[in-house]
């Protein structure tokens, strides 16, 4: 009498269990991020080396939320993008940081500092994405490959990430891993022999 | 090296052995303007909040070489116990404060956002008032800041037509 209804709830778990099987989404269709992944061509390692870095990447957010610290958690106190890309109308980027780090508080700083637009995020895309978006003139906003290696070799908030400073505790921020010399070298080889992506 | 600035609506020249000093020793130490508070040291809680050129910065946090030329507020030139600011009328009729330590900051962060954003919403609030309170009067101060809105409004208001 009582195993008809065991019965019908076994029934009904194994559907249940067969349904949800079919429904989750594979592991395997979401592979892990390529951000340490080598290809052929030095330069372009080299460089996205230096672009996946957190010195780099946490002002790169997709997220709006700009990051902080070599674990790249969030800005501390809420803050965001903002419509202009230096945080809110009162409290803004300038309210805390100032154009060259501060070596007593620990607070960082360098000429125009603020997020990145947010068509140039880079967060969670593999390296290839990223260059891609790099490149991409409807992204970077209107810059050619010439402005490119103009940007990045000598734009004094990109060079900032070989001058970080120390955090608020006194200890010294991690450096990206090339040097900045290595840095523009690889950036003006890799335009120079037509910025070529890759496919491995 | 000698840095000039006006303060409060006031020239001053201070000689300063080194230029990274922060301002807010210049502002305490130098000039005497206690209303400044140190608080962390780190820009992080905000009670060293003043303004410079109309701008909310924390002075623990902005060497001094940076306000040569340069227009200085603190909460003692924000209005005095005759000509209250709205937001410091806002305060005292929201009785606000329980220690009092943080309010100065507080306080000067409100007056900056009530320049860039007249009628402040929660959100906006919620974005830009981020100093921090150990005695926890966030309550009072958002209801505060909204009443600091309306006196704020009928002072431009009434200073509009006294023109």
């Amino acid at each position: 009498m009582k195993s008809k209804p065991f019965c019908v709830v076994l029934v009904l778990s194994v559907f249940g269990y067969l349904f949800v099987w079919a429904n989750t989404p594979k592991i395997s269709k979401y592979g892990p991020v390529e951000l340490t992944s080598k290809s052929s061509n030095q330069d372009y390692d080299k460089m996205m080396d230096v672009l996946t870095h957190q010195r780099c990447m946490n002002c790169h957010p997709s997220d709006d939320i700009p990051k902080q610290g070599d674990e790249s958690h969030p800005h501390y106190f809420g803050m965001a993008r903002g419509e202009d890309d230096h945080g809110f109308e009162a409290t803004n980027c300038n309210t805390c940081h100032q154009s060259e780090n501060n070596l007593n508080s620990g607070v960082p700083g360098a000429p125009h500092w603020a997020l990145a637009p947010a068509s140039m995020a880079w967060e969670g895309l593999t390296r290839k994405e990223i260059a891609e978006r790099l490149l991409d003139m409807t992204m970077n906003g209107n810059r050619s490959h010439e402005d490119l290696v103009k940007h990045m070799t000598e734009d004094d908030l990109v060079l900032w990430a070989w001058e970080p400073g120390i955090d608020a505790n006194g200890k010294q921020r991690s450096l990206p891993p090339v040097s900045k010399e290595e840095f523009k070298e690889a950036v003006e080889n890799w335009f120079a022999n037509g910025a070529i992506i890759p496919s491995k | 090296m000698e840095i000039s600035m006006t303060v409060n609506g006031m020239h001053k020249t201070v000689s300063i052995a080194d230029e990274n000093t922060p301002l807010l020793w210049v502002v305490r130490d130098t000039l005497g303007l206690k209303g400044t508070k140190f608080g962390c040291g780190k820009a992080a809680c905000g009670a060293c909040t003043l303004h410079v050129d109309g701008e909310a910065v924390r002075s623990c946090s902005y060497p001094v070489k940076f306000a040569e030329g340069k227009d200085v507020t603190t909460i003692e030139g924000l209005g005095d116990r005759e000509n209250p600011h709205p937001v410091q009328q806002a305060w005292i009729d929201e009785v606000v404060p329980q220690c009092g330590y943080c309010q100065p900051g507080f306080m000067m962060a409100t007056a900056a956002l009530l320049n860039k954003v007249s009628k402040p919403t929660d959100e906006d609030i919620d974005n830009n008032i981020i100093n921090v309170c150990r005695c926890g009067t966030y309550y009072r101060m958002r209801k505060a800041i909204h009443k600091a809105a309306e006196l704020h409004s009928k002072k431009e208001i009434y200073e509009s037509k006294e023109l």
